[in-house]
């Protein structure tokens, strides 16, 4: 019993946490309690559309906690949480068994560069990208910026962001050993103080305090996310085990319905699931719809 | 006994068998005093099982790294490329920059420690107490988290002006990890300095020796073995430090060439790694080895303060 919890300690030691409770009575019949943990990047969405989800019914204990996609996946495939948000598909997760789970879509990040202001650098090649990375390009001036040596920051290893970045710039190199920092708020700050830095983030932490880089001359804006000529982006998945149950389904169902998409979704910085032109699979083949 | 003499005269003259009955029913008191012995029993026996199983919870866990995905334990203490999610486990990275920032912030501290101490035992007992005290108090109340945004925001760029380079890394970490061990050393050392015999300061000020000859040759002395212990408990602090470090580290899973290049530490590898691993998998059970070290260190450090306080004890008996 006591190793039970711990292990739960252990588990509620997870970054953030922020839950949406409801209080107010009505009519609605819907009632459960749903509990969705995991990817810090759809955190803010998930606890946002949590909350109204719950104001609309009343009846349902409704719970959004981060802790990253690992836990979100693990706690999902151990029957723990009613639902595990994750930035990668679970197939690119070792020790998860994707067949057991389903896949719920909610949303889109586009994720892109940026470097520190001091760098001088605006645009770049796709091949120099993965240069700067791999540890092959390692000054500014080698790809026309100014004469600062390159600080490489990464996310921690096993990072959905990460993940979605290394497959889309580096195509399995392996990344060059460098700092490592755990959560996009904190990348955001360092590189926007560090001279030379060069990070990757999503689209809704880009500041005016970074400069956030072209790549092979095509902006990282939504649009070129719709139609993948921006090629650095993930979807945000919210999967369950089995069939959810009734509280689970309505809000995977609330998640993807013209309400949030529409709105919430394009109001925190995402990209709507509705507006994509394109579909990408687990092994990263991007397909036209 | 007053309660028993109550009973007797309630049944007016005892026969034998109210003898027998008062002698072989338990009185008030005595209950009582199983109670409370039962409660603290209770209390213990809880205690016992928490820590018992946390013990056997990280221990079966880091040590599947070597029983289930079958590391070698020397590589895994030896190697120096970490990359879990390749395979690789090479924690000595993380293991020598546990130690040197934890090193590196008891050397510089200890100094500061001792001689703050001193002054406020010796050279400005009342000033100390009353100012000094409740500076190093507030210290060490100040949580972690704080000290590593003040480290982020202030020593990370004051680093980097000074020495070049991006300012994350070993020096930086000494830096924050030196305010954070400084109060437990300092308290520690003062505790030790003022339970110095009396009569040690006294006979060596009737021999002629001078204020600051009693300091360094009596008292410091004296105080030895308890300024030791000080300085393990402040390095074991510095050791299991972990949000603070892992702001102004860098964490960078690479042997440290310099102080000034992001390093990482133990603790600052679990801290980034812990969300994105699979319960079960070889990342995870690799973040669990590391943590077993930890615990492993933080046995070792209570053992050395026990074996230190057993010899100043011999000394003293001398």
């Amino acid at each position: 019993m006591g190793i039970a919890a711990i292990s739960m300690l252990l588990v509620g030691c997870g970054k953030a946490t922020s839950s949406t409770s409801s209080s107010k009575s009505s009519s609605a019949a819907l009632s459960g309690k749903v509990t969705a943990v995991g990817s810090t990047a759809l955190q803010p969405l998930a606890a946002k559309a949590g909350s109204q989800f719950t104001s609309k019914n009343s009846k349902v204990n409704l719970t959004v906690q981060g802790g990253g996609s690992g836990t979100g996946l693990s706690q999902v495939q151990s029957g723990a949480v009613s639902i595990g948000d994750s930035d990668i598909f679970a197939e690119e997760k070792a020790g998860i068994k994707a067949d057991t789970l389903t896949d719920h879509k909610v949303a889109v990040v586009g994720m892109g560069p940026v470097v520190n202001k001091d760098a001088g650098v605006k645009n770049l090649k796709m091949s120099q990208l993965k240069q700067i990375f791999t540890g092959k390009i390692t000054n500014w001036k080698m790809v026309g910026g100014k004469d600062q040596k390159i600080v490489i920051i990464n996310r921690a290893q096993g990072s959905g962001t990460r993940a979605t970045f290394e497959n889309a710039v580096l195509k399995g190199a392996t990344a060059v050993k460098s700092q490592e920092q755990d959560s996009n708020g904190a990348v955001q700050k360092i590189v926007a103080t560090t001279p030379g830095a060069v990070s990757y983030l999503a689209f809704s932490y880009f500041t005016n305090k970074l400069q956030a880089l072209s790549v092979d001359n095509v902006t990282p804006t939504d649009n070129n996310v719709e139609t993948n000529k921006w090629k650095i982006w993930s979807y945000e998945h919210m999967y369950t085990k089995g069939k959810p149950d009734k509280a689970t389904a309505a809000f995977l169902n609330y998640m993807s319905s013209k309400d949030v998409q529409n709105s919430l979704v394009k109001d925190m910085g995402y990209i709507s699931i509705h507006d994509m032109k394109v579909t990408k699979d687990a092994k990263g083949v991007v397909t036209n719809n | 006994m007053e309660q028993t003499n109550s009973e007797f005269k309630q049944d007016g003259a005892p026969t034998s068998q109210d003898w027998a009955r008062q002698l072989h029913h338990a009185t008030r008191a005595s209950r009582e005093d199983w109670f409370g012995r039962g409660i603290s029993y209770l209390c213990i026996g809880v205690i016992i099982l928490v820590v018992a199983s946390m013990l056997w919870f990280i221990t079966s866990k880091g040590m599947a790294t070597f029983t289930q995905n079958h590391v070698n334990l020397w590589q895994f203490l030896s190697g120096t490329n970490w990359a879990p999610d390749q395979g690789h486990i090479g924690a000595l990275p993380m293991i020598v920059g546990s130690f040197a920032v934890t090193f590196a912030a008891a050397l510089v501290a200890t100094p500061f420690a001792v001689g703050t101490a001193i002054f406020m035992t010796e050279i400005a007992p009342n000033k100390g107490r009353k100012f000094l005290q409740p500076v190093i108090e507030l210290l060490v109340g100040i949580p972690s988290v704080v000290y590593g945004f003040i480290g982020l925001a202030v020593v990370v760029p004051f680093m980097r002006h000074l020495v070049g380079g991006s300012g994350f890394g070993i020096i930086s970490a000494t830096f924050v990890l030196f305010v954070m061990v400084l109060p437990t050393i300092t308290t520690m050392t003062v505790d030790s300095l003022r339970s110095v015999p009396r009569f040690y300061k006294e006979a060596s000020l009737a021999l002629g020796a001078t204020r600051w000859q009693t300091v360094s040759k009596v008292i410091l002395r004296a105080a030895t073995p308890g300024i030791l212990t000080a300085i393990i408990f402040g390095m074991a602090r510095a050791f299991g430090e972990a949000l603070a470090v892992q702001m102004v580290i860098g964490n960078a899973a690479v042997m440290p060439k310099n102080l000034i290049s992001p390093a990482a530490t133990l603790t600052s590898q679990l801290t980034t790694g812990i969300g994105d691993t699979i319960d079960g998998t070889l990342p995870s059970n690799a973040l669990w080895s590391l943590a077993l070290i930890l615990l492993l260190m933080s046995l070792f450090f209570n053992a050395l303060v026990r074996l230190i306080a057993k010899r100043g004890q011999l000394s003293h008996e001398r």
